[in-house]
């Protein structure tokens, strides 16, 4: 591994003032489960990295009556250790749960996550369904980004070189709601994406009619994709296999899936017309309930 | 290959062997204070890296190392120039073949050509791993590109580029000879093979495809060289064999072997890829040029790049049986790759096809191809793996054609003892027909298997194992306690297994016995642990070394009573006079009386059995299949095993179950893949997918015991069979789940979500 200047700040505008210094020199390290591996491997030389786990409000996340409001640096485990969290947010548990193995989960945050910009990465679809914003910091103070504005490319996001994710928020579940995440591997644990879908409802009062729906896609395009118009066909449908089947086709239509080792054009459309069908039915089972 | 002896009697009621005692080393392990190879630490000890060829065949035109030595804390530099020339390059092999050592020597360190992704060329030896990372980064080589050979197929086309304009062909466990520019070929035919196909009610012709597996060994390999003199060497190393490394080395050195100390540390596993040296010459030749000792650690992506694999195949099968589902004929081609050098598990994947039935009428023809890729090593079984796949499945393919019971079907058609085996002698004590018939009987077969897309599967596997050469050396204290000492490296507890048979034979409490394992200065010659054979040879050198010691007990023991030797009996751990009931002394009490009759007790022996049992293993598994996906759960799975004696039966069970996970793995997921310029695609275990807890369920063990003659306890090889059937029986499973008939390894999601849609595309 190359040779590089660490730095431990303690409040957000202290890394903030160092990011605006070195602006792409610069890194930040939440639980460093993808940074630590990329500098392992030589593919980032970053000559500072800034230790985000020294600043109180990046740990720091709240769950009242307007959502979830999650600190960058929070970990997955911190969220799956609290009921609250557990019965409110279904979907985020789902991927949260399955990043890595428990050691990595400990050390492993939802910002990194998102900030690591990987087409495969498992909470940002559920994010995306879920409707959560970002906010981001930099010299000239935050600005707020829906999640699915955030990825650019692989390995690539909207904040500028001198900004920083500050926090998460997730919308509170309204009534009649319910969401679901669920990714295609070849094993059943620590394994990468073959294809995955996060989805949300809302249905009417009685459950037997969609009155809106959030569908995002991973592992299926350079980035992960918000398959909008699939969602929004379902407003006003029945719920019913005809009409999960439409959604299904149409986010498989807007996958843009490449071959390669982990998997071909052709599995990976049928997957995420399979993963959308069945990550709709459980998440109509949870609004129902 | 020698007919099996036949042995004098074998031994069936035992106090110790069948009982599971503490694992010696279990402690050790458990709490960290085992030491392995990277726990050497040696004064001004330095740290080597490889430089490897990012290109799966070129010329090496020019290396340019000036910069990487001026690095500060650079100490060393070496290319394949600085690698000695072989005085002995080509050493006989036995059953007439020859290794070219000069070959395996290349595979350390390329001279004028490397001949796959991964291949090491240059090294540097630095005060801390990062300088010499930093160093081989800056050494500048100017490649010519040569045309990659990267598939058997395309490798034995005329025209294909040849990889070595001479070879010595491979001769892994039986000789290959020359046939192609790049393979070499083993033919075996007898009786009429194209009448008898003709002439039969059901044929049934397949062509099979899999791909190459790592071995998936947890430590990497690691070796640590230091001369303690101009001309004296000293390895610490992980091996599955320190004479084997010693062997090597002074061939790669032209030292004598006396002057090479082999030191073989605790070992994360081997499989059989740790039978060899990589990395051992290069630290000794960093080591001599630096002046001072020196370590090289292998990342994981080193060792998936760098060391051999099990290869990737092609098999045709053609196989016929008449109505009564007797087998008259079979035929099969053989495309086993080699690598980058002769040498690969042809022979005995040819020759372990089919053997485990008879045949009247054979065609084997294998062929041992050579193209850009590491040269492939054993690995468990080597080699049996993927012709049982294809041989397997065309028979449970054949059985439902001609409507025959599968289990009937290899009834019918099973290798009982007595019959002749196609290497020309008849078959030794085995139990076939015995596992077959428990296979019908087994709660697991015979529970209703309920629910969708769910199927069970079976399957037979045949492994030889091997005998070959094992040395022990026991010593009694004064205090009534033993030190045994052997040359096998101990893989899987075998220290445990050694001091058992020590103890049944000394008829002492194992508690008693603590078995060392030896460097090469310490004890006589062994053979690696490799072919399942620790338990079996180096067990017969122990109770070799055990007689000896008791007799020479008996010597003294006479002394004491003033009486002919011939008078003493031993049994049960006591002394006895003949005749004389009053005369008698414990084990214990003898040797606290070591000094007054002439001095420390001790014995050794050194063995060379050639009565290896054989060993057959069959499976039962339920799998589901998700028709939507292609993913394939094994909800159930049974490993039944014919181990002779089970020494210690826990860990029977343990080489059972990982034997039957590394074929779950290979069954459905493992697997290289190269890109089109021949890089490997997937160094790490994210994309090198190995099976986790979850992919496994608990494997059920039946131990079926046959008794083999061919050891005074009648124990015989257990290690390697268990990663035999698992793929077959797995596919078998998958067919009778959703009905595909699958050729290829491994059976991933994306294979049989592709036959699941083509056969509805075709019904
Ligand atoms: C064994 C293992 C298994 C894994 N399995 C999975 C898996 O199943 N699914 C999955 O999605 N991922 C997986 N990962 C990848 C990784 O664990 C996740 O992406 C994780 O969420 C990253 O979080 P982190 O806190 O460790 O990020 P870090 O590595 O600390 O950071 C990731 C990137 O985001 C940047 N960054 C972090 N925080 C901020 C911030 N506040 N502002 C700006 N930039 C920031 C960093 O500079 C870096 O570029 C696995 C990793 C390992 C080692």
């Amino acid at each position: 591994m190359h040779s590089f200047e660490f730095s431990t700040p303690t409040s957000v505008s202290e890394a903030v003032a160092m990011l605006a210094e070195q602006g792409a020199n610069a890194r930040i390290l939440a639980g460093g489960t993808d940074l630590l591996i990329g500098m392992r491997a030589g593919r980032l030389q970053p000559g500072l990295v800034v230790d985000a786990k020294g600043i109180p409000e990046l740990l720091e996340y709240q769950l009242g009556s307007d959502g979830l409001r999650l600190g960058a640096a929070v970990t997955c485990r911190t969220l799956y250790d609290d009921p609250g969290v557990v019965e409110g947010y279904p979907a985020l548990i789902e991927a949260v749960s399955i990043i890595g193995g428990i050691p990595t989960q400990g050390r492993a945050t939802v910002g990194g996550n998102l900030c690591n910009a990987a087409p495969s990465g498992d909470t940002i679809p559920a994010l995306i369904a879920l409707g959560a914003v970002a906010t981001l910091i930099g010299p000239d103070g935050p600005r707020q980004l829906p999640v699915e504005a955030i990825c650019l490319a692989p390995g690539r996001t909207a904040l500028a070189a001198n900004e920083l994710l500050l926090s998460i928020h997730i919308p509170a579940p309204v009534a009649n709601s319910g969401a679901c995440y669920q990714r295609f591997i070849p094993r059943n644990e620590m394994d990468i994406a073959v294809a995955s879908v996060g989805s949300s409802v809302v249905l009417s009062a009685d459950g037997g009619t969609f009155e809106s729906a959030r569908i995002a896609l991973g592992s299926v395009g350079p980035t992960p994709i918000f398959a909008q118009a699939a969602g929004a066909l379902l407003a006003g449908q029945p719920v019913s296999d005809a009409s999960l089947q439409q959604a299904a086709d149409a986010a498989e239509a807007a996958a843009t899936p490449i071959n390669d080792m982990r998997g071909t054009i052709e599995q990976r459309k049928q997957l995420i017309n399979v993963l959308t069908r069945r990550t709709l039915r459980e998440a109509v089972s949870r609004a129902q309930a | 290959m020698n007919a099996p002896e036949s042995g004098g009697k074998v031994k069936t009621e035992f106090t110790v062997l069948g009982t599971t005692p503490m694992r010696q080393d279990g402690m050790e392990k458990v709490t960290g204070a085992a030491r392995f190879g990277d726990d050497i630490h040696l004064p001004g000890m330095l740290h080597g890296k490889l430089l490897r060829s990012p290109h799966a065949h070129a010329r090496i035109k020019s290396i340019d190392t000036r910069k990487a030595a001026a690095m500060k804390g650079v100490r060393a530099v070496i290319t394949g120039a600085d690698m000695p020339t072989l005085n002995a390059g080509i050493i006989a092999a036995g059953e007439g073949g020859e290794v070219n050592m000069q070959d395996i020597a290349d595979n350390c360190m390329a001279r004028d050509r490397v001949f796959y992704d991964g291949h090491v060329l240059a090294a540097v030896a630095a005060d801390n791993p990062h300088i010499a990372e930093a160093a081989c980064g800056l050494i500048e080589v100017e490649y010519e590109l040569l045309e990659p050979v990267l598939n058997v197929h395309d490798a034995i086309k005329a025209g294909a580029p040849v990889l070595h304009e001479e070879y010595t062909p491979g001769a892994f466990l039986f000789p290959t000879q020359k046939a192609l520019p790049n393979a070499g070929r083993l033919f075996l035919e007898h009786g009429d093979v194209d009448g008898a196909l003709a002439a039969c009610d059901f044929v049934v012709e397949r062509e099979f495809s899999t791909k190459a597996v790592h071995q998936g060994y947890i430590e990497p390999h690691v070796t640590t060289a230091e001369w303690t003199s101009e001309e004296t060497l000293t390895i610490h190393t992980s091996t599955q064999g320190a004479f084997a490394i010693r062997d090597f080395l002074a061939s790669f050195m032209n030292m004598p072997l006396s002057k090479i100390k082999v030191i073989p540390m605790e070992i994360g596993g081997g499989f059989g890829g740790k039978d060899v040296v990589y990395i051992d010459s290069v630290a000794a030749v960093l080591a001599r040029k630096s002046g001072r000792p020196v370590k090289i650690f292998m990342s994981r992506s080193e060792v998936l790049r760098g060391t051999g694999p099990s290869p990737e195949t092609f098999i045709r099968v053609k196989m016929g049986c008449n109505k009564a589902g007797q087998l008259q004929a079979a035929d099969i081609y053989l495309l086993y790759e080699a690598g980058a050098y002769p040498g690969g598990p042809i022979a005995p994947g040819t020759l372990c096809s089919l053997t485990r039935y008879n045949v009247p009428n054979v065609r084997l023809d294998g062929y041992d191809v050579f193209l850009n890729k590491p040269k492939m090593k054993p690995y468990r079984a080597p080699g049996a793996t993927q012709s049982n796949f294809a041989a397997e499945s065309t028979l449970a393919d054949l059985a439902e054609k001609a409507g025959i019971d599968p289990i009937e079907m290899r009834l019918i058609n099973a290798l009982k003892p007595g019959d002749m085996m196609p290497m020309g002698f008849p078959c030794p004590p085995l139990g076939s027909i015995e596992m077959l018939n428990a296979i019908k009987t087994h709660p697991h077969y015979t529970a209703p298997l309920e629910g969708e897309n769910r199927g069970r599967g079976i399957a037979y596997g045949f492994w030889f194992g091997a005998g070959l050469a094992s040395s022990a050396e026991i010593r009694a204290n004064s205090d009534g306690t033993v030190n045994l000492t052997t040359g096998s490296a101990d893989l899987s507890g075998t220290r445990n297994t050694l001091g058992m048979q020590a103890a049944e034979q000394l008829g002492i409490d194992p508690a008693l016995i603590t078995t060392n394992v030896g460097d090469t200065d310490s004890v006589g010659y062994t053979f690696q642990s490799v072919g399942s054979r620790t338990t079996f040879a180096t067990g017969i050198a122990v109770i070799s070394a055990c007689k000896k010691l008791i007799g020479e007990m008996a010597r003294r023991a006479a002394m004491v009573w003033e009486v002919d030797a011939a008078e003493v009996v031993y049994a049960e751990g006591m002394f006895r006079l003949k005749g004389d009931a009053d005369k008698r002394m414990t084990f214990g009490e003898l040797c606290a009386k070591a000094d007054h009759t002439g001095g420390p007790l001790l014995a050794d022996a050194s063995e060379f059995p050639e009565g290896v049992g054989f060993q057959i293993a069959a499976n039962i598994v339920d799998v589901e299949v998700d028709p939507e996906t292609g993913k394939v759960d094994i909800l159930r799975f049974t490993a039944l095993q014919d181990v002779g004696k089970a020494v210690h039966p826990d860990y029977v069970e343990g080489q059972m179950q990982g034997g039957s996970v590394q074929g779950i793995g290979w069954a459905l997921n493992e697997e290289y893949v190269f890109d089109d310029q021949g890089r490997l695609s997937n160094p790490t275990l994210l994309d090198y997918r190995m099976p986790t807890a979850l992919d496994v369920p608990n494997i059920d063990c039946t131990i079926l015991e046959t008794p083999n003659p061919g050891h005074p306890f009648g124990v015989r090889g257990v290690g390697e069979v268990p990663i035999v059937p698992p793929p077959a029986a797995i596919r078998d499973a998958i067919k009778n789940a959703v009905g595909i008939h699958l050729c290829e390894l491994p059976m991933k999601p994306a294979v049989v979500l592709k036959a699941i849609r083509d056969q509805q595309g075709n019904s």
